[in-house]
């Protein structure tokens, strides 16, 4: 099990979350990839994301002007 | 043990694709959904640069049907490669510059390479006969099946009774019966179906997902493509568009005026692109300039942001400008009165 990172910053959604999907195809199940992001939406997208696809959301933090959002590669 | 049939179907986030989806889920059929962002797409977030649309969902739609639905989904970033569908549309454009036949032809072709790819058996699409006065007429749909390529493995279940049946329907994979004849404009049938599936809530965009439908937007891409001398644009150029007031003194530059606090904070993430400007000695929007403006252009400029601040009535009002490397610089000047602003400016 590894952890990656994925900046996403200065992206509005669905942008982040197209790269959070595309970088989550290059790993395995149980690793674990941190998003940093700008957009507040994405704290409501990636998790839908996520839900749908199988993958677990461990972590959602909220800042001023940065969101990070960190994901469990499920099945 | 028969193998299990797979589709995948095209989810725009509206109604009409969340019925034609679950009409087929219904009948023991696997699906995923797919999505495909082309940048001009409206959803949620967009709308929340402005603050006066607050009050609006920030949802994305798809994302939300398909957790509705229980089903994957999979968004696809057509940006680039959907270049071509805008600038060189075989069919032609709707009413503004919306290439709708040309675009349903693009995403069909696309999901028919994803079903390849992923060994799906079919696609969906939550096109109804009539419903659009470009992509979904009569004549349109065979148009649709043929240049994508997917022929008879596109099903439409909502409009399928009124079409030939399709190589699922022919296999027994799905049940003709158990489609719809949906045809016209009206919505009775889908919210009955709506009603019926148990869907209380769902998204109707009044004017359609795509900006490209919209006149205003559609307006200001034309005059970047004849102000640029040529049908070009990136991603940048598409989010843009669709915040601010943008007024064009001359064909070398445009300024972008921030309407609100919401777009102002928007486009403070383009400072370093674009030379910009707001108001130093009284409170005033965030400007941007764009294309290649002279000394006296920036001048003509800063009288335009100076009258959308408070010094509008001032005799005089200092403005920062910044270029792309962020060096500062202040112009005082007088602050372009309503009458001195010509109309055709505005684009």
């Amino acid at each position: 099990m590894s952890q990656f990172e994925l900046d996403a910053r200065r992206l509005l959604c669905p942008l982040p979350v197209i790269r959070t999907q595309d970088k989550i195809k290059t790993l395995s199940v149980g690793d674990v990839l941190v998003v940093t992001c700008t957009d507040p939406g994405v704290m409501q997208d990636i998790p839908a994301w996520a839900r749908i696809n199988g993958h677990k959301v461990l972590k959602s933090e909220s800042g001023e002007y940065e969101f990070v959002i960190t994901i469990e590669v499920g099945e | 043990m028969s193998k299990q049939i797979r589709a995948v179907s095209l989810i725009s986030g509206g109604l009409d694709s969340m019925l034609a989806t679950k009409a087929i889920m219904e009948q023991g059929v696997h699906v995923e959904g797919i999505n495909f962002f082309t940048g001009f797409c409206v959803e949620g977030h967009t709308h929340a640069i402005r603050k006066k649309d607050k009050d609006k969902p920030k949802r994305n739609n798809s994302l939300w049907v398909a957790e509705t639905l229980g089903i994957k989904l999979h968004i696809i970033d057509i940006i680039e490669e959907y270049k071509d569908v805008l600038i060189n549309p075989k069919h032609g454009y709707g009413a503004n510059m919306n290439p709708c036949l040309d675009c349903k032809v693009f995403m069909v072709k696309k999901a028919k390479q994803w079903m390849e790819e992923n060994d799906f058996d079919f696609i969906i699409t939550g096109e109804v006969m009539g419903q659009r006065p470009m992509s979904q007429r009569r004549e349109t749909m065979p148009i649709i099946s043929e240049e994508s390529g997917a022929d008879d493995r596109l099903v439409r279940p909502l409009c399928a009774q009124s079409l030939p049946a399709t190589l699922p329907e022919r296999e027994g994979w799905i049940h003709r019966d158990q489609l719809f004849d949906f045809s016209g404009r009206g919505r009775k049938p889908q919210m009955a179906l709506a009603n019926e599936y148990g869907f209380t809530d769902y998204s109707q965009p009044a004017g359609g997902c795509c900006f490209l439908t919209d006149e205003s937007y559609s307006k200001k891409l034309v005059d970047l493509w004849k102000a640029r001398g040529e049908k070009e644009y990136d991603l940048d150029d598409v989010m843009l568009l669709k915040v601010g007031r943008h007024i064009r003194p001359s064909q070398n530059y445009k300024v972008i005026v921030a309407r609100e606090d919401g777009e102002a904070r928007f486009m403070q993430g383009y400072k370093k692109a674009y030379i910009n400007m707001n108001c130093e000695s009284h409170r005033g929007p965030l400007a941007l300039v764009e294309g290649t403006p002279s000394a006296e252009d920036l001048h003509v400029a800063a009288q335009i942001v100076a009258r959308y601040g408070q010094g509008r009535d001032a005799d005089l009002v200092d403005v920062t400008v910044r270029d792309v490397s962020g060096n500062e610089s202040t112009l005082q000047v007088k602050p372009m009165g309503v009458d001195e602003l010509p109309k055709e400016w505005f684009i």
